[in-house]
């Protein structure tokens, strides 16, 4: 079954290349999509075995991650259809600076957004230190001809930067594996501990410590880059404000989780080897200058788009603070990885709604949404409201846990930041959010079409429904998969 | 043979490619390291060859001794661009600035214990000093190809890393890594072609209409 998970969509995605009929391609993406997601459920009653010597296998965490991938790609793939039927007209006048520009060929796009959902899939499985590496910058190769979809300057800066700073951050984590299998093969008259992630915890207490210790920070700066962990962020604003809609909502929902799968297993062999404090304090320093970086950026922001990008920079800082206090803190981090990743997509798919309709990306130029676009106009109020963490939405509930894991630990002065930093976050963006949904504008409201707005509708839903009661299969599978992480 | 000979030689290509004046001088060091790294795979494994460590160095030489080249060489030419390397840095300086980065590798690995391990530091030492060129080669040089060459230089060094201390890794990832560099380098030679022919040129310092 683990088979079909990654070649599902990978050969669809080869095959996406050679369908020529623009429909029967956009058929096959929801179709592959869909088969993914039924896949991902059948996990969830049949755990599948593990395959080749058990490197790829999927565990509570993998199978987590996995489920938010599945879940967001299924309604970002429905919605990329209305998206390409408005695109594929030809040359497109930008909205910024006025000039023509052509699209990539749609076959292409098609092909490499599932080749990503492919690349992904792996990450989550993948079990074997080696392979989580060729899979995590196997995502970022499928994707960067993503944010390159509009064919113009601005967004091919963003990809450059993307494939540069992305690559040059996972090659460190590459030498950072390469450092951990030191680690591994020391101590004379025993065997060299095999490289798969099980098999690093049980032997934990065998791995040298300067060089575990060095491993850890070198894949934390890795997979950290791509997580977009401050200071190695700064591909994401670009990349996110340039790109497609579509790919926004999979680069910050989906992908930007995978990065950190890799440094959460990390962090799971330092706690298994004793490190737990040193991998952990690491852990909450980048995760509060993330959020500080993040609060600076979001605060006058005058481009939608890279506001909740800068958005999704906090929310990343957010879960790595919550791995490292520990304890509840680490349930906190995981249920708020489902609820950030839900949140996110739903605001940038409105967000393409709102860009498609007024043609700019400026907060101040958006004025009376909730007049023009009825129903985008509240998704957009009702995200913003869930992202800055305010109740009845799920958001709320997980940085309270993690508020909460902080005070329990006696971290006070951590608490303290944290909530100035989300207090600031708060006011930033409910003043965009006020301004761009409120007010007078001269467009006439629009009918929007089912498939732009049922998408964001349903992810958003979703978050409400976590804020008021979290499934008990998803709440067992979280305490599971934190006490497996040495919290609770 | 001794695997000191190769270590000395990738320094002395670090050094060349530090000084180069040249796009097309580089992309053929480049290639030149990636030669010599495989047969620093296959000294240092030359008591116990196997198919697997044969096959992987071989396909790591074709791969980095030619088609890389090959695609650089492409590169270059459809993007039509002058063949200087037009450093932000000049040649001098950065020749100034490796020779510091080495003295530093050297002191650096000397303080690194190595646990049980057949590799000698001055292998840790050589491997810290491509990465550190790969990295400074990426800050200081204005070329888009240029950035790609720092960004070989420094996969060369994690590779030199992996080998020399005779990391058993197996086969399969081995070559899935090679295979995700080698698509790396082809997406961004396209990258590069994009960028030649929007911008007319691939300089890098260009792109700089991103920004808050």
């Amino acid at each position: 079954m683990i088979w079909l998970l990654i070649l599902v969509p990978m050969l669809a995605g080869i095959a996406a290349f050679g369908v020529r009929n623009n429909p029967a391609r956009r058929a096959l993406l929801v179709a592959s999509a869909a088969a993914h997601s039924g896949l991902t459920v059948a996990a969830w009653f049949w755990m599948p075995s593990p395959v080749l010597n058990g490197w790829f296998a999927l565990d509570g965490l993998g199978l987590l991650f996995l489920s938010i991938t599945s879940a967001l790609f299924l309604p970002v793939s429905v919605y990329a259809v209305s998206y390409l039927r408005r695109e594929s007209s030809g040359r497109i006048q930008d909205i910024e600076e006025g000039f023509l520009f052509d699209n990539a060929p749609e076959a292409t796009f098609t092909a490499c957004l599932l080749l990503f959902l492919a690349a992904m899939t792996l990450v989550t499985v993948s079990q074997h230190v080696g392979l989580l590496w060729v899979a995590v910058e196997a995502t970022t190769l499928a994707s960067a001809p993503l944010i390159y979809f509009h064919r113009h300057h601005r967004s091919l800066e963003a990809t450059w930067k993307y494939l540069l700073i992305c690559s040059v951050g996972i090659a460190l984590a590459l030498l950072g594996n390469f450092v951990l299998a030191v680690a591994a093969s020391s101590t004379p008259g025993s065997e060299p501990i095999p490289m798969v992630f099980g098999n690093l915890i049980t032997h934990a207490t065998r791995l040298h410590v300067p060089w575990l210790k060095a491993a850890f920070l070198l894949i934390l700066v890795g997979y950290g880059t791509k997580m977009g962990l401050a200071p190695l962020h700064t591909w994401l604003p670009d990349a996110h404000s340039e790109s497609p809609s579509v790919i926004s909502a999979l680069l910050s929902g989906a992908l930007l989780n995978c990065a950190f799968l890799g440094i959460i297993r990390t962090q799971q062999i330092c706690v298994a080897a004793g490190l737990g404090d040193f991998s952990r304090e690491l852990l909450v320093g980048f995760g509060l200058i993330s959020m500080v970086v993040a609060a600076v950026f979001i605060v006058g922001q005058n481009d939608f788009k890279r506001m909740l990008a800068y958005s999704s920079v906090e929310h990343m800082g957010i879960l790595s603070l919550g791995i490292g206090l520990g304890g509840v803190g680490v349930f906190g981090a995981l249920l708020h990885a489902v609820n950030h990743s839900l949140t996110k997509a739903m605001l940038f798919l409105v967000a393409g709604n709102i860009l498609g309709a007024y043609h700019t990306k400026s907060t101040t130029e958006v004025r009376g949404v909730l007049r023009a676009l009825p129903v985008s106009g509240v998704m957009w109020l009702a995200g913003l409201l869930a992202i800055i963490g305010s109740p009845p939405f799920g958001p709320f509930l997980s940085e309270l846990t993690i508020l909460k894991a902080s005070l329990d630990h006696g971290r006070t002065i951590v608490a303290i930041i944290y909530l100035a930093l989300l207090a600031v976050i708060f006011i930033g963006m409910t003043t965009v959010a006020l301004r761009m949904t409120q007010g007078e504008t001269t467009k006439a409201p629009q009918r929007e079409s089912l498939i732009a707005i049922l998408p964001p509708a349903l992810l958003g839903v979703g978050i409400l429904l976590l804020g008021l009661y979290i499934p008990p299969v998803l709440n067992n599978l979280l305490h599971e998969t934190a006490r497996a992480l040495g919290g609770l | 043979m001794n695997t000191d000979i190769i270590l000395i030689l990738l320094v002395l290509t670090n050094l060349r490619l530090l000084g180069a004046g040249r796009l097309g001088a580089s992309v053929r060091t480049v290639a030149v390291q990636g030669v010599l790294l495989g047969v620093l795979a296959l000294l240092t494994h030359h008591d116990n060859l196997t198919v697997a460590v044969l096959l992987v160095a071989l396909s790591g030489m074709i791969l980095k001794g030619v088609v890389f080249p090959w695609l650089l060489f492409r590169a270059l030419r459809e993007a039509e661009v002058e063949r200087e390397v037009e450093p932000f840095v000049g040649p001098i300086l950065s020749l100034l600035a490796g020779v510091a980065a080495l003295s530093g590798s050297l002191w650096l690995a000397r303080r690194l214990p190595l646990p049980e391990s057949p590799g000698s530091s001055l292998l840790v030492a050589v491997a810290l000093f491509s990465i550190l060129v790969g990295l400074f080669l990426i800050i200081t040089r204005k070329k888009a190809i240029s950035q790609v060459l720092g960004f070989l230089v420094m996969e060369n060094g994690i590779y030199a890393f992996g080998v020399g201390l005779v990391l058993e890794s197996p086969l399969l990832v081995e070559l899935s890594v090679l295979l995700d560099v080698f698509v790396a380098v082809f997406v961004m030679g396209i990258i590069i072609f994009h960028i030649s022919r929007e911008f007319d040129h691939i300089d890098t310092h260009e792109l700089t209409n991103l920004k808050d």
